[in-house]
Order: C-alpha cells, then structure tokens, then sequence
C-alpha cells in the first residue's frame, strides 16, 4: 500500500477516534490523563513505523490500545508511572486485549473524561481549553491561537490543569444529572469559542486554516449524541448550523465583508437551516429555555427571511429580553438594541445603548460598530464618524475593518 | 507591564502608503487603531517609520566606520512602525496586538520592556 494512503489511515484513526482512545485509556489508568497522552501518541508513532510494513490491521483502534497500553506497563516499569497504577493498568492490558478479539465497539468514555476536565476543582480558565484538546485532540498552539493566549502559556495551563486531575483524584465519573448544566456550560464555552475563531478565519479568503469551525460544529454534534437529553447542547448545535448556513453569502464577489442584512439568502444552506430548525424544536420539547437555544431561535427568525422575505422584529425583540434575564452579557444587550430600533427608529436604539455603559464597552468592538450604525442612522454624522473609528481601531478581522471603514467614508 | 508592539508590514502594504488609490483606507484603518490605543489609556509611546529604503546603517569594524545605505539585510517584511504600551499582562498585550492591522497583513510582534537595569555602584 501507498505511504500516503497509510498517512490518511493513521490521520483518519486519529481524526475519529482520538478522544475516544485518550478517554478509555485515561479510565484505565487511574485518570492519569497525560500519562494516556504519551501513551497514545507513542503508539500513533508506532503505527507509522509498522502500519506502511504490515498493512493496516483490521481493528487499527484496538491496535492502537494494546500498544498504548503496552507503553504505560513499559513506562511503569520503569518507574516513570507510579506503582499504584499496576493494577489498573493490568486491568486496562485485559481490556484491551478482549477489545482486540471481540467484534464489540469499545464503550466511549469522551462524556466522563468531559466531566473530568471541567471539575470545578480546576483552575476555571483551563476548563474550556482542557475540554477542547481531550476531546478533539486539538493541540495546544491551536487552542491558544482560539483564545488569543500565547501557546507557553496555554500549554503551561494545561499542563497545570492536568497534574491536578491526578494530585487531587478527580473522580473520573459521571456527576448526577443536577451538576450537568453547570458542568456542560464550560464544555459548550468551548465549543463556540473554537467556531467562532474558525468563523473569523473563514472570512479571510487568504487564510489557509477553515477548519475549526468544522470541528466545532462536529463537536457539538458529539456533545448532542453524549448528553442527549440536554436542551442547551442542541440550541448550540443549532446556533452554530445557522450561522454556518451562511458561510457562502457572508462575502462578495470582491471578497468584502457582507453583513447578515444584506446577504442574498439564495446562498445559504437550506438542509443545515433546516437541520437547525429541527433541533430547535426537539429543544423546546423539555421545555427549559437557555442562552443558546435563544441565540439560536433569534438566528432562525432572521433564517426565516429565506423564505418569508421579511424579518419579525418584534418577535426577535421578545427573544432578545427573556435572553436578557439569563445572561448578564453585553451581546444580548446590543442585539436588543439593534432590534428596537428596526420597529421603533434609531433613537430608540440609541437610548437602549444608553442603559449599557461603564468600562465594559469601552473595548468592545460590536458596541461601538451598533453605535456608529445607530448614530448615523439617526443623522448625527459627526458622533458616528467618531464611533467608527473606535469600531475599526477594535476590529481584528481586515475584511471587517474595510467594511466599516467604506461605511464610515 | 509595558510592551513593544512591533508592526511588521509587507512591502505591498507600505507601498499603500502613496498609492492614491490605497492610501485613505490604509490611513484610516491605521489612525482609527492609533487614535483607539491613546483613549484606551494604554499608550505610552510609538511612532510610525518611513520605509527601509530610507535608512542608513552604520557598523564599526576593525576601528573602521562602515556606512551603508538602507538597513543591514534585506527581507520581505519590514518595520513599519512600533507603540510601546502599559497593559495589565501579555494576554492584553495579545488582544492589542491583533486590533492593528499589521496583524492582518504582515504581524504584529510582542515584547514585553525590559526594565532599566539595577543602578551600577
């Protein structure tokens, strides 16, 4: 066989089933979660060593776990791997041998290693990004370039946040189904800070890197079929899949920045709307309303326009305020805003701004381009010209930045 | 803590600079980023940099003076400018960082001040 094609092999083993793979080990071992790393990554070396002289063994996940576990008893003997592991570890050996010879799927333990990783005895800040990297494998210089950390630092934290797992015996169980909320609210963080820096990225043409958005919407697929019960992941979901519904209209022909009001809708996704759709329903069966499940009910009101030709403002407006008393953020605020003015004219939307004030906005890029738009909706030119300024001095994004500079011109 | 913010621009980008069709909008994305960091607070100075064609470079070798026009080697992308800031720590450093357009064109490099070293007695 071709080396490419044992390349794709090995990328393909790892691409599905990397986390599953962490996660089984990590049960394994005691919840030595690094341990399992280094355990895996050495045996996806072996793999590239003999998988191109063998072929490609017929189950290459459980080839993959007799190595990996192989490695930990090697690593432990010499004694790299505290003792109290042996048994475990022994254990772990049986598993993966019984794995190896049975037709069975081997039980997916992504949800558990989840919990683990967003424990509240860990440090808050590395939750998230912790969550990230167990699940998908997603190494550490990407996960900073997510959160706009430096990649010493954010390896530093998980690194950190790892050791502690196994200093203070976090328990590598499922908590009862009241922690669950909380526990997910990080675990979903994560996710839609990924999509929207792979969204960000999308909206350069130059940028070689369109994956993360993908991934998140494939994770948030993952959380969906892991806690099926919960209404927030599939308002996540849904979220995600509308905005990425728009992926093809959000830019011109010239490459310029198209904001949501002005695209053509001929060029979103109709199946991804409606996939949408569908999950915002199954959602409002439990009857527990939440952050995303609103967010995303607000971006089918605007999908609607696909269909309709027109946009319910004031139903947008009603999910803007019960949105308003779940989530102190500014976001939910300005989107209000925007939406009173559409009914009630610019002035309004103006003086719903008013009510957001202090030193939360004075960084914060949306506010100050719903500013500039309102402002000079409402004919005050000069103040507007003054808020687009501060709105392109904020803006990261250079299709966005040429944006409002044409509208400030 | 302070930090340099080094912006680091293509020689397409600096030649926007004069390009009367590119200029506007390369002046505007650049005094909307300057004139946000001084009322944010933060700036404690900075300047921007004619191009490198029009450096001189001077080196002393052997007792010998060498002067030499332009900078010492030549590279794709060029100091076009720098701000020296005070922000609470690197990750607001970062986030400045990515705001100037020099990220989104060339880079933007980050490094922190080093403070004055201890008096010699």
């Amino acid at each position: 066989m071709a080396a490419t094609e044992i390349d794709h092999a090995i990328v393909a083993a790892a691409r599905d089933s990397y986390s599953q793979l962490v996660a089984f080990l990590t049960a394994r071992a005691g919840g030595d979660f690094s341990a399992a790393e280094d355990a895996l990554g050495e045996a996806f070396l072996a793999a590239m060593k003999q998988w191109p002289a063998e072929g490609i063994p017929a189950k290459p996940e459980a080839w993959l776990i007799t190595t990996a576990r192989r490695r930990l008893v090697d690593s432990q003997r010499r004694g790299e791997t505290r003792s109290r592991l042996e048994g475990q570890l022994l254990v772990a050996l049986e598993d993966a041998q019984e794995l190896a010879d049975s037709e069975a799927d081997f039980p997916d333990e992504r949800l558990r290693l989840l919990f683990v990783c967003t424990h509240p005895a860990i440090d808050p800040s590395a939750r998230a990004p912790l969550s990230l990297q167990s699940v998908l494998g997603l190494d550490a210089a990407r996960i900073a370039s997510a959160f706009l950390v430096s990649p010493a630092a954010m390896s530093q934290r998980l690194v950190r946040a790892k050791s502690k797992i196994r200093a203070a015996g976090i328990p590598f169980h499922v908590p009862g189904p009241e922690e669950w909320p909380e526990r997910l609210e990080f675990v979903m963080d994560a996710i839609y800070v990924a999509f929207n820096s792979g969204w960000e990225t999308m909206l350069d043409p130059d940028s070689p890197d369109d994956g993360l958005a993908e991934e998140a919407v494939w994770l948030g697929r993952l959380l969906v079929r892991l806690a099926p019960d919960e209404p927030e992941p599939l308002g996540l979901l849904a979220l995600m899949l509308h905005c990425h519904a728009r992926r093809q209209a959000r830019r011109g022909k010239d490459g310029g920045f198209i904001p949501l009001l002005r695209q053509e809708t001929r060029l979103w996704s109709k199946p991804m709307m409606n996939e949408a759709d569908e999950l915002i329903r199954q959602a409002a069966t439990r009857r527990t309303p939440g952050r995303f499940q609103l967010e995303a009910a607000i971006q089918s009101v605007h999908a609607a326009r696909a269909v309709t030709g027109l946009i319910d403002w004031p139903m947008i407006v009603r999910f803007y305020e019960t949105l308003m008393t779940l989530t102190p953020a500014i976001g939910a605020r300005i989107g209000h805003a925007l939406s009173r003015s559409e009914i009630h004219g610019a002035e309004e939307g103006l003086r719903c701004l008013d009510s957001v004030k202090g030193s939360l906005i004075s960084e914060h890029q949306p506010y100050w381009v719903a500013m500039a738009h309102l402002l000079k909706s409402a004919g005050r030119l000069e103040e507007s010209s003054e808020a687009y300024r501060k709105a392109i001095g904020l803006t990261e994004n250079p299709a966005v930045r040429a944006f409002l500079i044409s509208e400030n011109s | 803590m302070e930090y340099m913010l080094l912006f680091t621009e293509s020689a397409e980008e600096l030649a926007k600079r004069n390009d009367p069709e590119k200029a506007p909008a390369y002046w505007a994305a650049w005094s909307a980023y300057a004139g946000t960091v001084a009322t944010s607070g933060h700036m404690v100075s900075g300047a921007g940099l004619q191009p490198p064609d029009t450096a001189t470079t001077v080196r002393i070798r052997d007792g010998q003076r060498q002067v030499h026009d332009g900078p010492y080697a030549e590279s794709k992308e060029m100091l076009g400018g720098f701000f020296v800031i005070d922000v609470p720590d690197l990750d607001t450093a970062l986030e400045w960082a990515a705001r100037a357009p020099s990220a989104s064109n060339g880079s933007t490099e980050v490094r922190p001040v080093l403070p004055p070293p201890p008096a010699q007695s």
